[in-house]
């Protein structure tokens, strides 16, 4: 198979960027996304240009390291598949593919398809968690969780963290993946205690980074490669209204967003 | 230097608790005084940073990801081993020590393996208590599957995602702590070298991936939790970043490398499908239980599998093994399929392949039933294969996934660097030379949340380190020689790619120091790690500069150390005239092809020193004494 790549280049946070044009030519339909872009970089470092930069790491769906838009939408043309498992089988010979990274004020750019996601982990950290210090813990089975329970915390649990629902978001909404996290965590037992606070904070966390609001759109679930519903969202707003209105005294504590990486943060 | 690994004396059951009364404690007051690296954000990495967070210590946690979550315990399907006896069926602390010696093949420290299994109770109750969504009874307790060849239910799963949720858990818990002001976390930072002072480990030199800066850390100690070495293959099933060099450059600061040969082969991974390939796709064990492996009896038979008539299949496993037929252990069922390829009699494009049949079962259970156990990893099959495991058979081959080697460390869990702790993968402690399914979840959590909160404190308590910092000569030098090997890598714009090196180092590897071994094999391999190693140093291409993102370049710095850990390998693999577990030498089998072990002669740790890389490594020996667990020879005929 022959394909042209548009992808998207830029050199450093502070550069413009612009799409550059890729021939190539021994396109294998076995091979994935990502090994094409291996391809292609084997191929530039020959010739003594830089390589594409580009996220990943697991190569089996799971981390949630890859990911970029390919013709406009996240992750690629098939259903829940990240990039690093899209076989390029689905395209056809000759096709055209444009390449770009995730495109939101809360992820800034870093290099080519490479942006900053730091954002998630802030949000996590102000409350993506049931406070059990080491040592704490009563018999695991103390508390009986109903299997149903315990399936659609897992459905809600099974978020990667990848981004593409902040991405395929005409807001750049975050709340598919904050609101599978409190999800996660609301509707098992041993979350409740906590549940107002988590809802608050959370969402506290997720308005301070540039994310935009949720407008109930689904683009976030259609793209999702974990195929997290959108009921996540639901869930978050009635945790959120209920705590906001039950803790409206309490001091919520965010995280100032950081968006350098020079050494000596943190 | 002799190896003490500081095993308590008295009965094994009492062994970790005596430790812990003997161990000195630090003042509630005394641990905010304290700061400790942390390398590595991985079930080892993320549980002790939180953990000892919690206690009230000053972590700095460093990860190269872009988030701690993404550290490759994330992939682990299987489940974590548990001696909870929740089904009742026999099962023990005892139980599943004696498994896990039996099963790493006598090749592991008893006292070690015991701790292991009694903590596991404890891991399981504290990710319960974090949220983890174990898989559930209707009546709402916790449920078990059978796995690895254990006679008891004793793993707990996350449907086949074990691996992240207990991650989330400990990364969850570990931002926890991020917020709380305990620990820093420094993502995409990459540990280049180990400072040691007056023969402490006092810190690290980092690089930060984004701006290029080279950055020196001090703290009281160093725990490293960078995971295992199976990228020196270059095709596995670890993720493309698992590398070896946050090890290896503390290995030449003087921490002893034990047990390098000691590699885990998984049978059932996709087969390789052409030469862009990356990576390897694991396919849980578990279709053994109702697949039959076979190949063609003719070499080169090119029909399609539906065409090849029952009398011209030959179904080696059960051919060979009548008793165990397709279930016998990883390392045995990975040696066989390599022989019959090796005859010529592999099946798919590249010859390297066996079929994995399903029509057996179906037509016995139904398609329904099949559906039902495996419907998601026939269609992960499907989705990278574009071909229908319900119709057509599977193709599998081997492929390496875990290694069982790594840094030695004593009970305590520390290096032969006082200071320096390695957990998880990265050392070489609990599974011998062979690794039972969801045992490495258990290892990682155990070390991280139980054990180095205890031992940590015991050598901080029991040493005044003097103050230091980063103008520290020392620190300076170790900085200095980062710089330099950086500038060579960026200076030599050879012809040659990173990844063509790698592919090739890879290949070697494993040809010679993979599923099975000769003495002259691996010493041709090192012949040809060395002289590839050279070229790689006159000849390998790095793109771009070091003052920025550049992918290149932080490869180019793994495959350095993979070329040194490689040779390594072959050595270790050469000097140990036995076979043991995943270390298979051809020389030493029994009449009918099995691995041959000699107890008389290396039931002991081989603990590797670096002395330059001029000069041959140092082998030290750590005698493994059996008091209650005896040798036996494995046979599943």
């Amino acid at each position: 198979m022959k394909l042209t790549l548009k992808i998207w280049r830029q050199k450093g946070p502070k550069d413009r960027g612009a799409f550059v044009d890729y021939a190539v030519d021994n396109v294998n339909p076995e091979m994935s996304m990502l090994e094409c872009l291996d391809v292609l970089n084997e191929t530039l470092i020959e010739r003594g240009e830089e390589p594409v930069a580009f996220e990943h790491d697991c190569r089996e769906g799971i981390c949630g390291s890859c990911g970029f838009m390919i013709n406009g939408v996240a992750h690629g043309p098939q259903r829940a598949t990240t990039v690093c498992q899209l076989t390029m089988r689905h395209f056809k010979d000759g096709q055209e593919l444009v390449i770009e990274p995730w495109r939101a004020a809360a992820f800034p750019q870093i290099k080519d398809l490479v942006v900053d996601r730091r954002a998630f982990d802030r949000i996590i950290a102000t409350g993506g968690y049931i406070s059990v210090s080491t040592g704490n813990a009563p018999d695991g089975n103390v508390i009986p969780v109903g299997k149903e329970i315990a399936d659609r915390a897992m459905d809600a649990a099974a978020c990667i963290g990848c981004g593409a629902c902040v991405a395929a978001c005409p807001n750049a909404s975050a709340a598919l993946f904050t609101g599978a996290k409190i999800s996660h965590l609301s509707v098992l037992p041993q979350g409740v205690p906590e549940r107002d606070h988590r809802a608050v904070n959370m969402v506290a966390q997720m308005n301070a980074e540039s994310f935009g609001g949720c407008t109930s759109i689904g683009e976030c679930t259609a793209v999702c490669p974990k195929e997290i519903p959108l009921e996540v969202i639901a869930i978050m707003n009635r945790d959120y209204i209920r705590g906001s209105w039950k803790k409206r005294d309490d001091v919520v504590k965010t995280i100032a967003p950081v968006t350098d990486w020079s050494s000596g943060r943190g | 230097m002799t190896l003490d690994s500081r095993t308590p004396s008295g009965p094994i059951e009492q062994a970790w608790d005596k430790t812990r009364f003997d161990m000195k404690l630090v003042n509630p007051a005394n641990k905010r005084k304290h700061t400790v690296i942390v390398v590595g954000s991985g079930l080892a990495g993320a549980s002790a940073a939180a953990t000892l967070g919690e206690l009230g210590y000053h972590i700095k946690c460093f990860c190269f990801q872009d988030s701690p979550r993404r550290a490759h315990s994330i992939a682990a399907q299987g489940g974590i081993n548990a001696a909870k006896n929740y089904q009742n069926d026999g099962d023990s602390v005892y139980r599943l020590f004696y498994d896990t010696v039996k099963g790493g093949d006598f090749r592991a420290r008893e006292a070690n393996v015991y701790r292991l299994a009694q903590i596991s109770v404890n891991i399981i109750d504290q990710c319960v208590a974090q949220g983890v969504p174990f898989a559930r009874e209707y009546g709402g307790t916790l449920t078990n599957r059978s796995f690895g060849g254990a006679q008891v239910s004793r793993t707990f799963y996350a449907r086949g995602q074990t691996g992240q949720q207990l991650l989330l858990g400990a990364y969850q818990a570990l931002e926890r702590q991020v917020q709380a002001g305990t620990v820093a976390m420094y993502p995409r930072t990459e540990m280049l070298d180990l400072i040691v002072i007056d023969g402490n480990a006092r810190g690290i030199v980092t690089r930060n991936l984004i701006t290029g800066e080279i950055d020196t850390y001090i703290a009281d100690a160093v725990i490293l939790a960078s995971g295992g070495y199976g990228n020196v293959y270059y095709l596995s099933t670890n993720a493309k970043g698992s590398n070896v060099t946050a090890s290896w450059r503390a290995h030449k600061r003087g921490a002893y490398f034990a047990n390098p040969c000691y590699t885990q082969i998984h049978p059932t991974c996709i087969p390789v499908s052409g030469d862009y390939q990356s990576k390897l796709t694991l396919m849980s064990e578990s279709l053994r239980n109702d697949g039959r492996i076979w190949v063609p009896q003719k070499k080169g038979d090119k029909r399609s599998p539906n065409q090849i008539p029952e009398a011209e299949r030959d179904y080696y496993l059960e051919r060979r093994y009548p008793s165990f037929g397709n279930l016998v252990p990883r390392d045995v069922a990975s040696r066989n399929a390599k022989a019959v390829c090796d005859e010529g009699r592999g099946v798919g494009e590249t010859a390297l392949g066996v079929y994995l049949d399903f029509a057996a079962a179906i037509k016995r259970l139904g398609e329904n039933t099949i559906r039902e156990r495996y419907g998601n990893l026939f269609d992960m099959y499907q989705r990278i294969t574009d071909e229908d495991p319900y119709k057509v058979p599977m193709r599998i081959y081997p492929a390496i996934h875990y290694t069982m080697g790594g840094l030695w460390v004593d009970y305590h869990l520390q290096s032969t660097i006082p200071g320096l702790f390695v957990l998880g993968e990265a050392n070489f402690s609990d599974h011998g030379a062979n690794r039972l399914g969801a045992s490495a979840l258990m290892q990682g959590l155990s070390d991280g949340y139980f054990v180095i909160p205890y031992t940590i404190g015991n050598y901080l308590a029991s040493n005044k380190l003097a103050k230091a910092d980063a103008s520290h000569e020392e620190a300076r030098n170790a900085v200095a020689d980062v710089q330099q090997m950086t500038q060579k890598l960026l200076s030599i714009k050879g012809k040659r790619t990173v990844d063509s090196f790698h592919r090739e180092l890879g290949k070697i590897v494993w040809d010679e120091c993979g599923m099975s071994r000769t003495a002259q094999g691996l010493e041709k391999a090192i012949g040809q790690i060395r002289a590839l190693r050279e070229e790689y140093w006159q000849n390998v291409n790095v793109p771009g500069s070091g003052d920025d993102l550049n992918q290149s370049l932080e490869k180019a710095g793994r495959v350095a150390d993979f070329f040194e850990l490689g040779e390594l390998m072959c050595v270790d693999a050469l000097h140990r005239n036995e076979s043991c577990g995943g270390h298979f030498r051809e020389e030493y089998q029994t009449p009918d092809g099995e691995a041959q072990r000699d107890d008389e002669n290396f039931s002991y740790v081989a603990a590797w020193k670096y002395r330059g890389l001029h000069a041959p490594e140092e082998l030290h020996k750590e005698p493994l004494v059996f008091n209650y667990v005896h040798p036996s020879q494995r046979s599943y005929k």
